[in-house]
């Protein structure tokens, strides 16, 4: 126990270098998985907006890799590294479902500053208008 | 370690020797780092923001009893009922259980002398102050943005509203007082548990005011960077929530939202946790199921910041937020639930006492039930598109703000009173406010379901005539005048109670857990030895002293702390 070797003056808990030869393995992997999910086109795949929460939960993993390894989390009260991780869980769902929302909705803005989009809506109204009145769908509403 | 009980249950209060005398002046008072105390002066400042947003309630109330509004014009009564929100929820709920009751309470019914940091304890204190000074300016600015200082309306430059800054440094300093609050309790539960009691001997109220602290230091902080970015947008022009910025007002709701649905649980929880402790004491009968209702509060915490984007369903969300945000939001209903069927198993076959306090745990059941399931609808998509922004929702959110956890913190002080000022209160008086104030509290908010549901909008100044609203809001607002009777009353007989009333005994309601082994009111130290810890919920062992007016420890029964004296003179 590192708290055992801290009170005899000695120096803390010495983590095995295999062990932290693969974890910074690990995070290159998983930080390869990161650049691959962001290329991947998940709507494409009738799996909606789903890069930020794969980014986020790859996220997490490393997180609590450096934390419970780099850290030395795993060798203390398990009650810290569970405050840990759990916090770093919240985080990642707040980031990761407001981007998600966020990416979610952007195909449904009307692009333009705010004074302007009522002259859109009232432009697209009145061509809607004038479609209904034609039977032709005019290029303005678009 | 040896535990001796050295402060029996039947131990009269020592004149002159308690945290109210213990010493005098103003600076022992505004410098002290005695718990209590600091649960004192959070309890009067909380009080005092009660009567001012209360003031500010009846204003709007007033307005509404004609179509045309009675009192004010529309850009005042925008000030009117932002201030009301602002007020109530961050300088009354928020603090007013964990802080003013949880403040006095928690130490003692861990037999500990005080909070893990006291220092911290009364730095928390005096940021409260300066936060709610900041706030309260906030009026003479003239903000007007709604307590959820939602964007565009707080960071238009170009329209009228002031005092947004104010008000956002304020709520800001708030929220750090919160969680220095949150993060003592904490600590003071983890470090400073007596032997003996374990996780799952602890009172309940210890239990929601530890799942209240876990929020408000995981939670706040997002409030407190999100009102830093709009203040800092508002000030520099910075484009963050302002769409005219390349900002997302949206992005400002998920912001806020994270933080002030948690809120809503900083909230109830603590008023939880005293119904617990009031449902099982006054009616004399082991709490039934301790551990479900322990991590009901726990799931309740966990669930709480999973749910936000319910309130955003109208917002622009998209479709695949709210039907997750939808489904998540029953998941809440589940340890809620758990909680109410086990205050009233708890009741089943008890021996109930019919005092104030027991009459406000039982109004808090009857209210947040009602609360609860309007919840429903407004959790289920296709109804709240046609409720939201309406006097349901109005209605829905006081039933479990104003109706539970306010109720909760009133009840437990009627609960905690005597222990707080060592004073009895008038029952009668007390039983009294409290129908008066049952029949005002559903004459307010049960008609204001079907102004919603009439499809009357919330925050609106005017309505129209011929809309077939007026009779609801005369009868809301009559209940409103109603309520605040009750509120004048409750004061009448406390501080009648301060100035006259009869002293209390240690034990005037019959409770096992640790603050009613000490005098009331307690003395500087609280117990000048660790006491014994025993099942804060058997009564079994206690009966009613005459004498004293108090409960006292069963002769025939070995008390725990007699038991381990002997050990250790063996």
């Amino acid at each position: 126990m590192s708290s055992k070797n801290h009170e005899h003056g000695a120096v803390g808990h010495i983590v095995p270098i295999k062990m932290l030869v693969g974890t910074c393995l690990a995070l290159l992997v998983l930080t390869a998985v990161t650049v691959w999910v962001a290329k991947l086109d998940f709507v494409e795949l009738r799996m909606h907006e789903m890069n930020i929460l794969v980014a986020m939960g790859v996220a997490v993993i490393k997180c609590t890799i450096v934390g419970m390894i780099f850290m030395h989390l795993r060798w203390d009260r398990s009650f810290i590294g569970f405050v840990f991780v759990g916090s770093i869980l919240f985080v990642a769902v707040f980031i990761g479902f407001a981007l998600l929302d966020t990416s979610e909705y952007q195909p449904s803005i009307i692009p333009g500053d705010t004074p302007t989009i009522q002259q859109k809506l009232d432009a697209l109204d009145t061509s809607m208008a004038a479609g209904a009145v034609s039977g032709d769908h005019g290029d303005a509403a678009h | 370690m040896t535990t001796i009980n050295t402060q029996p249950l039947d131990r009269p209060a020592i004149e002159g020797d308690n945290y109210l005398t213990h010493s005098r002046g103003f600076l022992s008072w505004i410098l002290t780092l005695d718990h209590k105390r600091i649960g004192v002066m959070y309890l009067v400042s909380v009080l005092a923001c009660f009567l001012l947003g209360g003031l500010f309630a009846l204003a709007v109330r007033t307005q509404l009893l004609v179509p045309d509004g009675l009192i004010m014009d529309q850009d005042q009564y925008n000030q009117a009922f932002t201030l009301h929100g602002g007020i109530m929820v961050f300088l009354v709920i928020i603090p007013g259980i964990p802080a003013a009751l949880g403040n006095f309470v928690l130490p003692i019914m861990l037999g500990a002398k005080d909070v893990a940091f006291p220092r911290l304890n009364l730095f928390s204190y005096w940021l409260w102050i300066v936060g709610a000074i900041f706030l309260v300016v906030s009026i003479f600015a003239g903000l007007d943005t709604g307590w959820t200082f939602y964007t565009p309306y707080s960071i238009d430059q170009n329209s009228a509203m002031g005092g947004v800054i104010p008000a956002v440094t304020g709520a800001f300093l708030l929220g750090f007082a919160s969680i220095f609050t949150g993060m003592n309790f904490i600590v003071t539960i983890h470090r400073l548990r007596p032997d003996g009691m374990t996780w799952f001997r602890m009172p309940l109220f210890l239990w929601s005011l530890y799942a209240t602290a876990v929020i408000q230091v995981l939670a706040t902080p997002v409030l407190g960077i999100t009102l830093a970015l709009l203040a800092v947008e508002r000030a520099f022009g910075i484009g963050i929530f302002n769409p005219a910025l390349g900002g997302d007002p949206v992005l400002f709701q998920h912001f806020f939202w994270f933080y002030s649905h948690p809120a809503v649980y900083i909230m109830i929880l603590p008023a939880m946790g005293v119904v617990s402790e009031l449902i099982a004491v006054h009616s004399h009968r082991h709490i039934f199921g301790y551990h479900f209702i322990a991590w009901s509060s726990i799931a309740i915490a966990i669930f709480s910041f999973l749910v936000w984007g319910h309130h955003m369903f109208t917002s622009g969300q998209s479709p695949l937020m709210n039907v997750i945000f939808s489904f998540i939001t029953f998941s809440v209903a589940i340890p809620s639930a758990v909680k109410v069927f086990n205050w009233l198993a708890t009741m089943y076959k008890g021996s109930i006492s019919w005092n104030t306090a027991m009459l406000y745990g039982m109004g808090f059941i009857f209210l947040f039930l009602i609360g609860g399931l309007t919840g429903l609808y407004l959790g289920t998509l296709a109804t709240d598109v046609y409720l939201h922004d309406t006097y349901f929702v109005v209605a829905h959110f006081h039933y479990t703000m104003m109706g539970s956890a306010l109720i909760g913190f009133i009840g437990g002080l009627h609960h905690w009173w005597p222990k707080i000022t060592g004073k009895m209160f008038n029952e009668n008086a007390g039983r009294i406010a409290f129908f008066l104030f049952l029949i005002g509290y559903n004459m307010t908010f049960f008609t204001q379901f079907m102004l919603g549901s009439h499809g009357m909008p919330r925050r609106y100044a005017t309505y129209p005539a011929d809309a077939g609203f007026q009779n609801y809001n005369i009868i809301s607002t009559i209940g409103s005048y109603l309520m605040a009777i009750s509120f004048f009353m409750m004061a009448g007989y406390f501080i009648a109670s301060i100035f006259g009333g009869k002293r209390a005994a240690a034990n005037p309601w019959g409770g096992r857990s640790l603050e009613w082994q000490c005098s009331s009111p307690p003395p500087h130290d609280n117990f000048s030895e660790q006491p014994a810890v025993g099942d804060c919920y058997d009564f079994s062992v206690l009966r009613w002293d005459e004498a004293t007016q108090g409960y006292v420890w069963r002769e025939d029964v070995e008390h725990p702390g007699h038991h381990t004296e002997e050990a250790a003179h063996a």
